[in-house]
């Protein structure tokens, strides 16, 4: 489905992701971790358009995006869940997921009210009226009207409250159940190894370990090199 | 105490004019972040559009329709050929560039027109007055209050209620975000920019029977637009709408008290609610 060869991102002058490779296939969920400025969301910026790389191919489903604008790399189905949710705070939630909505989606905006029944209470409340769990949920149900092919999700869990990310875990398998792949940016390991299928870990600009959950399960020695705290 | 109602009226029918105006620098300046200096210059090309079509044909409504579609397409050209080569660069060359772009209409219409302004009549329909009791009106005054009123809440239909309207508030916020739906946010500008001066010429069109066209109402007509943009709060389609009829009514009701004060008070007046509300009235930080 997804796959990124060698790419090389840049903020200006600082050189960012140093060669990162990866792949999501068909139906997979796929994490991607590491520590905080290893160039998480760096990469998926890159894979959105957002931060162009400056070198390496992306392509996905076949058709290389490495020129594409940010909305045309969108309207190929790949959605970002941002980190900051960025919801519209001066939309109503209804005329946030309206703006979003795409015909060929299979979630109505009647379906994601189902998943999220808060949203539902909350229809007409403007985007800023919303506690940081509600709008986790707003920008999930705004990707899933949107029609993704590809979920691309940057840390929805924090900040939030244990019951929240019960609950988003619990909707993230639904999504996953139903065969679109999924990337997720994660600090929570709990969370990615009770979704995910396999895992990357990013390390300065690049990826020193890669791994399906047995293997990551039982690899000690990477969870504390590049993930634990450094107590020093 | 008729004359005050005139006055009132007067300064209603101003403020309609220049709201026409302000609402399009406002929300222009929303959405592509950016102050748009040609903007004067649509309402002047509006005017004198007017002028040609009544000229040749000798039908106002004619014009009302056509020149501000014309000064709106003129505006989509100009963003999409031109504006959008300077989005990534400093505000400095935005600015830069489009008071080159008035700059070049104001003297391509001296070209086209010379430098004395033109006068366009009072279509034959709305010539006259309506007489109440001993008070009397212009009926064209009227018309304008009304018509403009009418755009007004067509307007705020199509940004309260319609995708468009939503795209336009929600790029306001974050057009990065819109782009990430997959909104081809340079296609939102080219339209919102291009509304703006639609609006902005059928103020040209609207004014011209009440002050002519001449080459130098778009530089002037700018000044009020910032003034009421700057009292309302930019991007705010509520805030244009009070900051117009506010200036309106000021130099309206201003030029039967005290003349040689009108100027003082609409800056005063401006000055005030920077002091009370830096964003202005409708304005958010």
């Amino acid at each position: 489905m997804l796959e990124v060869s060698d790419i090389h991102s840049f903020y200006d002058k600082s050189h960012v992701l140093m060669g990162v490779s990866l792949e999501v296939r068909d139906g997979e969920l796929v994490t991607l971790l590491g520590r905080n400025g290893a160039g998480k969301t760096t990469t998926l910026k890159s894979i959105m358009g957002v931060v162009p790389p400056r070198s390496g191919r992306i392509s996905f489903a076949g058709t290389e995006m490495t020129k594409m604008k940010s909305f045309q790399i969108a309207r190929r189905g790949l959605c970002l869940v941002p980190e900051q949710r960025d919801i519209f705070s001066i939309l109503t939630v209804e005329e946030n997921l309206q703006i979003a909505k795409n015909k060929n989606s299979p979630w109505g905006i009647p379906d994601v009210y189902k998943l999220f029944p808060k949203l539902n209470e909350r229809r007409q409340n403007p985007g800023n009226n919303l506690s940081g769990g509600e709008q986790q949920m707003l920008a999930i149900a705004r990707a899933l009207v949107n029609g993704p092919k590809l979920l691309i999700l940057d840390e929805p869990t924090e900040g939030l409250a244990p019951v929240i990310v019960q609950e988003i875990v619990a909707i993230l398998k639904d999504i996953k159940n139903t065969g679109i792949p999924v990337l997720l940016v994660e600090q929570n390991i709990n969370v990615c190894e009770k979704l995910a299928d396999r895992h990357y870990v990013l390390e300065q600009g690049r990826v020193v370990y890669s791994g399906t959950q047995e293997e990551f399960a039982a690899n000690k020695a990477v969870k504390d090199r590049y993930l634990a705290l450094q107590t020093n | 105490m008729t004359l005050y109602l005139f006055q009132v009226l007067n300064g209603l029918g101003l403020g309609m004019i220049y709201f026409l105006i302000a609402v399009g620098l406002s929300i222009i300046f929303g959405l592509l972040n950016f102050v748009n200096f040609a903007h004067g210059a649509f309402f002047l090309l509006g005017s004198y559009f007017c002028y040609q079509v009544v000229a040749l044909t000798g039908n106002f409504w004619l014009s009302l329709l056509i020149a501000p579609v014309i000064v709106g397409a003129i505006a989509w050209f100009a963003e999409s050929n031109l504006l959008n080569r300077v989005y990534n660069l400093p505000h400095a060359f935005q600015i830069l560039i489009t008071l080159g772009m008035a700059l070049v209409i104001q003297e391509s219409a001296i070209m086209v027109w010379g430098t004395v302004g033109k006068n366009i009549a009072v279509p034959d329909l709305l010539q006259g007055i309506v007489q109440m009791g001993d008070f009397a009106y212009p009926i064209y005054r009227l018309f304008v209050i009304s018509f403009s009123a009418v755009i007004a809440l067509l307007l705020w239909l199509l940004l309260e209620r319609t995708r468009f309207g939503a795209l336009v508030r929600a790029g306001s916020e974050n057009t990065e975000m819109v782009s990430l739906l997959g909104v081809n946010i340079f296609k939102l500008f080219s339209i919102t920019f291009g509304l703006g001066a639609t609006l902005a010429g059928l103020a040209g069109v609207l004014a011209a029977p009440l002050r002519g066209a001449d080459p130098f109402m778009g530089a002037e007509i700018l000044g009020i637009a910032f003034v009421v943009v700057v009292i309302g709060g930019m991007g705010s389609f509520t805030g244009a709408l009070v900051g117009g009829l506010l200036v309106g009514l000021v130099q309206s009701i201003m030029s039967s008290l005290w003349p040689p004060g009108v100027h003082l008070m609409i800056y005063g007046s401006m000055a005030l609610v920077i002091l009370i509300r830096p964003y202005g009235l409708f304005g958010r930080a």
